[in-house]
């Protein structure tokens, strides 16, 4: 025996709550129509480590995302340029980055410079920086960075020119693209590789990037590229002087005394170029420029 | 022909026990009760008689197993009848954050008062149960006696027509029994209706119009407290000292001597007789007073228990 | 709100505040601060995103937390201490009850994630740059997660309605994660073979209460725009919701012997 404002309530909820349920599957169906339908199965089962950490993160992935790429930043600047440095976590923890926040173009950026890197600069993985950017303009199609970082990519370390015309084609498309991408694709398209070229990549890089071990990873580069731009052209006045003394020149004051030259040339450190015995220029001992060594073969795909 | 104030027709109650839920112990047994405006009425009964259990179905806390009952002529489900009735339940607790003011204030606008009546009756109450000087103090510091208080000042906060108070003067000090036995008088004074359970029964006895007496859930008797076992006197207890070296006469055999003096207990008709026959001896009587059965005595002669006086030890030993 | 309903949520709220629950808000300040002053030296590049998403997340999480443990205590806070019994004797409805206590905990939590929502403004303004327009998808993530406060507490008070406070605690956060993985469930029966068990996915799917749906954090803290008719379904839906939960409480809590 129950009284009777329970029993109207009760006839009230019974007839009300499967209306209501009604009410709420559509809605929710109206809400999921938002976002398509992931492509049946496959990925939901096969789960990354990356995507575990999504599932079970409760819907706080965004700041799992930060601390993840607070760690990725940490653990690349604790060995760059250090001795017998591996960079084996690198790929790893922008996957999880990346996954977490699939908005976080830095991470992306990051990883297409860094994750390609030889030596103590980075984990030696082109393909991997390139399979992380194809994600990051896949998540993000409305960047067109992320377009000019695969186009980079492409052309630096793969010396893949077509595909690197194509990237920058397809980032011009972007009504947000500065109209340079839309010239880098014609002009890779028709040159390949040079100098000047990479030097304009880099300088976009340089402009573009908000993360500064990016920017100065970028300045290193263009100081390089200039450096190696200045040396091909000292060793051809070096060719002019030779044919014109008959030897080698033994230092730019050489050239200058020919009047192949109107002054002291200096790489971006502000050290006067040398030339070595052979009398090819060189970069003074003292500078601490370096000229980028480019793949000589472009590496292996990964798997 | 007007209602009743109080119509309690078949009531029962059983509550399951056990983890199933499969064991059924009845607290309540078809209580029929009728009582009417303007009464007083003592619900006495010993420890896990049905006292509260009563007193919570009417209150709609808990829901009965059968019968129905009726306040003010409204059945007890319908809860426009709470807006007629006031309730302090046993051992009252309230929010503990709140000051007694605050407690007070807070069911008064349960009632429609405007904020200017609500302060009013407030304080009035407040005085009335002698918390005036604690009223900003929270309830948290309260002694068990000062919530009893609050307790009975919200349940007679809003002039409710029926009064329920569920032992009413547990946790409080004499002086705070004689003054809840005033507010209940008043209650009467002002023509309402008072349900309250004790076991206590002189109290009873000073302000029941009637009582009713339960005993392990069913209803053993209603009538007024003279009716009652209370009333009947079944012995004169007479207390006296002796002169010097003198003897008690035969007749008074029965009496027994505590610290130099003597008492004995005889049967009202035979008063007189005994006294002239200590008057011959020369005794010096300190004192004649009726012996009345106690509460318990009738209880457990209900219970169909016997008192455990005290036995002769050759009784017990075999 | 009813004559009835009306001082018992401000009851519940002046219960929440004289014990002292308004305290976590101190919490909240300080790892605010420490944020925004470490953010400057830990997260390249993203000071800003870390500071809404840890801003928004703190806000989720704590609020969260109140949600159920508050949300369970709710009404066996008052049966246990008998403190509903005098209340029960006024003339109100157990349902008016009910929704006066879920009130006074939904405007409780109202003003602490105000308040919250005030400390990441500052936090936010500390690190720079004013505020744009774009922001309006902060407000709306947090409003979001009200409404996500909204529906955790009607899941604590109806568990509570009809077991003990431990196990509606559990139950709660049960179907919390349930409906976070909500989505899952129904992939899951998308590829089941058994259609009864495509059916069950799928009712399930409708079932629990879909969290995801306010998940907003991303979004604000990338500056995306949050479509109104978006804001209306997620209204909406925790709006119907909510009433399920509350009509289904108040039929069984209104059968309910109380001790
Ligand atoms: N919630 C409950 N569950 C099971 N049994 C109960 C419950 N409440 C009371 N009872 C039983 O019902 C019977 C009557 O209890 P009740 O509290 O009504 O007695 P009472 O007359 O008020 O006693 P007291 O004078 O001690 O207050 C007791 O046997 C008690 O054990
Ligand atoms: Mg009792």
């Amino acid at each position: 025996m129950t009284s009777v404002s329970a029993k109207r309530i009760s006839w009230v909820a019974a007839a009300g709550i499967p209306l209501l349920f009604a009410a709420i599957a559509m809605l929710q169906g109206r809400i999921d129509a938002r976002i398509p339908t992931p492509a049946a199965g496959q990925e939901n089962l096969i789960l990354s480590s990356a995507a575990l950490i999504k599932k079970f993160s409760l819907g706080y992935e965004p700041l799992l995302a930060d601390i993840y790429w607070t760690r990725s930043v940490q653990y690349y600047g604790d060995r760059v340029g250090v001795r017998g440095s591996k960079f084996d976590s690198l790929w790893p923890l922008l996957d999880i980055t990346t996954e977490l926040d699939p908005k976080m173009i830095v991470a992306y950026r990051f990883g297409a410079i860094f994750l390609a890197e030889p030596g103590l600069g980075g984990a030696d993985r082109p393909d991997l920086a390139i399979v992380l950017v194809k994600r990051g303009i896949a998540q993000n199609p409305d960047n067109w960075e992320l377009n000019a970082d695969l186009g980079f990519l492409y052309y630096w370390w793969m010396r893949d020119y077509p595909a690197s015309s194509q990237a920058y084609l397809v980032g011009s498309r972007n009504p947000k693209a500065p109209p340079w991408l839309g010239m880098m694709a014609a002009r890779i398209a028709q040159k390949g590789g040079s100098i000047q070229t990479s030097r304009m990549i880099w300088s976009q890089i340089y402009d573009t990037t908000r993360d500064p071990t990016v920017r100065k990873r970028a300045l290193e580069m263009l100081k390089g590229l200039k450096a190696q731009q200045d040396e091909e052209q000292l060793n051809q006045l070096a060719e002019t002087y030779r044919q014109r003394m008959g030897r080698n020149p033994a230092s730019t004051e050489e050239l200058r005394s020919a009047g192949l030259i109107g002054g002291t040339p200096v790489d971006p450190d502000g050290f006067p170029y040398v030339f070595n015995a052979n009398g090819e220029s060189k970069l003074n001992p003292k500078s601490t420029v370096s000229i980028p060594r480019e793949p000589k073969t472009p590496p292996q795909p990964f798997k | 022909m007007s209602a009743s104030a109080i119509e309690i027709s078949e009531l029962t109650k059983d509550y399951r026990l056990g983890f199933w839920h499969n064991r059924v112990r009845r607290s309540l047994d078809h209580l029929t009760l009728k009582i009417e405006d303007g009464e007083i009425f003592g619900f006495l009964g010993p420890n896990g008689a049905g006292k509260t259990t009563t007193l919570k179905l009417l209150m709609g806390l808990i829901f009965p197993t059968s019968g129905t009952a009726r306040i003010c002529g409204r059945p007890i489900d319908d809860v426009k009848v709470h807006a007629e009735i006031g309730y302090l339940p046993e051992q009252p607790y309230f929010y503990d954050y709140l000051t007694a003011r605050e407690l007070l204030d807070y069911y008064a606008r349960f009632a429609n008062y405007n904020s200017a009546e609500r302060r009013e009756r407030v304080n009035r109450f407040l005085e009335l149960v002698g918390l005036a000087s604690a009223a900003n103090v929270q309830l948290r510091k309260f002694s068990k006696g000062m919530l009893q208080r609050v307790g009975i000042a919200q349940a007679i906060l809003h002039d409710p027509k029926v009064v329920f108070l569920d032992e009413p003067m547990s946790g409080l000090d004499p002086i705070g029994r004689r003054e809840v036995r005033d507010i209940i008088h008043n209650l009467k004074i002002q023509g309402r209706t008072v349900f309250f359970s004790t076991h206590i029964l002189s109290d009873a006895e000073m302000l029941c119009d009637r009582v009713g007496v339960l005993v392990e859930g069913k209803l053993q008797g209603v009538g007024a407290p003279s009716e009652m076992v209370s009333m009947q006197v079944n012995a004169m207890e007479i207390l006296f000292e002796l002169r010097e070296g003198l003897a008690l006469p035969a007749t008074l055999a029965a009496a027994k001597s505590i610290g130099g003096r003597n008492h004995v207990e005889v049967p009202e008709e035979k008063l007189y007789a005994t006294l002239d026959e200590l008057r011959k001896c020369g005794a010096r009587i300190l004192s004649v007073s009726p012996v009345r059965p106690t509460l318990e005595d009738y209880f457990l002669k209900l219970a169909g228990k016997k008192p455990s006086a005290p036995v002769p030890m050759e009784a017990v030993s075999r | 709100m009813s004559a009835t309903t009306g001082p018992v949520a401000i009851n519940t709220f002046r219960e929440a505040v004289r014990d002292r629950v308004l305290y976590n808000l101190i919490f909240f300040a300080l790892l605010m601060m420490g944020a925004a002053i470490l953010v400057g030296e830990i997260s390249i590049g993203i000071e800003r995103l870390v500071i809404i998403d840890l801003g928004l997340t703190a806000i989720s999480i704590f609020g969260l937390v109140m949600s159920v443990f508050l949300g369970v205590g709710l009404v066996s806070k008052e049966i246990e201490k008998r403190t509903l019994y005098t209340l029960l004797a006024k003339p109100i409805e157990r349902w008016q009850f009910l929704l006066g206590k879920y009130a006074g905990l939904l405007i409780t939590l109202a003003v602490n994630t105000a308040a919250m929502t005030l400390g990441l403004a500052a936090a936010l303004f500390y690190v720079g740059r004013p505020f744009v327009r774009s922001d309006a998808s902060i407000l709306i993530a947090i409003y979001f997660i009200l409404l996500e406060f909204a529906l955790i507490t009607a899941l604590a008070l109806f568990f509570s309605c009809f077991t003990s406070p431990m196990l509606s605690t559990l139950f709660t956060i049960g179907v919390f994660v349930a409906g976070v993985f909500a989505a899952d469930i129904r992939n899951f029966g998308a590829l089941a073979k058994n259609p009864a068990l495509k059916g069950i996915a799928t009712l399930v799917y409708y079932l629990v209460p879909n969290f995801q749906n306010f998940n907003a954090i991303a979004a604000a803290g990338h500056g995306d725009h949050i479509p109104a008719s978006l804001v209306g379904q997620n209204t909406m839906y925790a709006v119907l919701y909510v009433a399920v939960l509350v009509l289904a409480s108040s039929a069984i809590f209104s059968r309910r012997n109380l001790k």
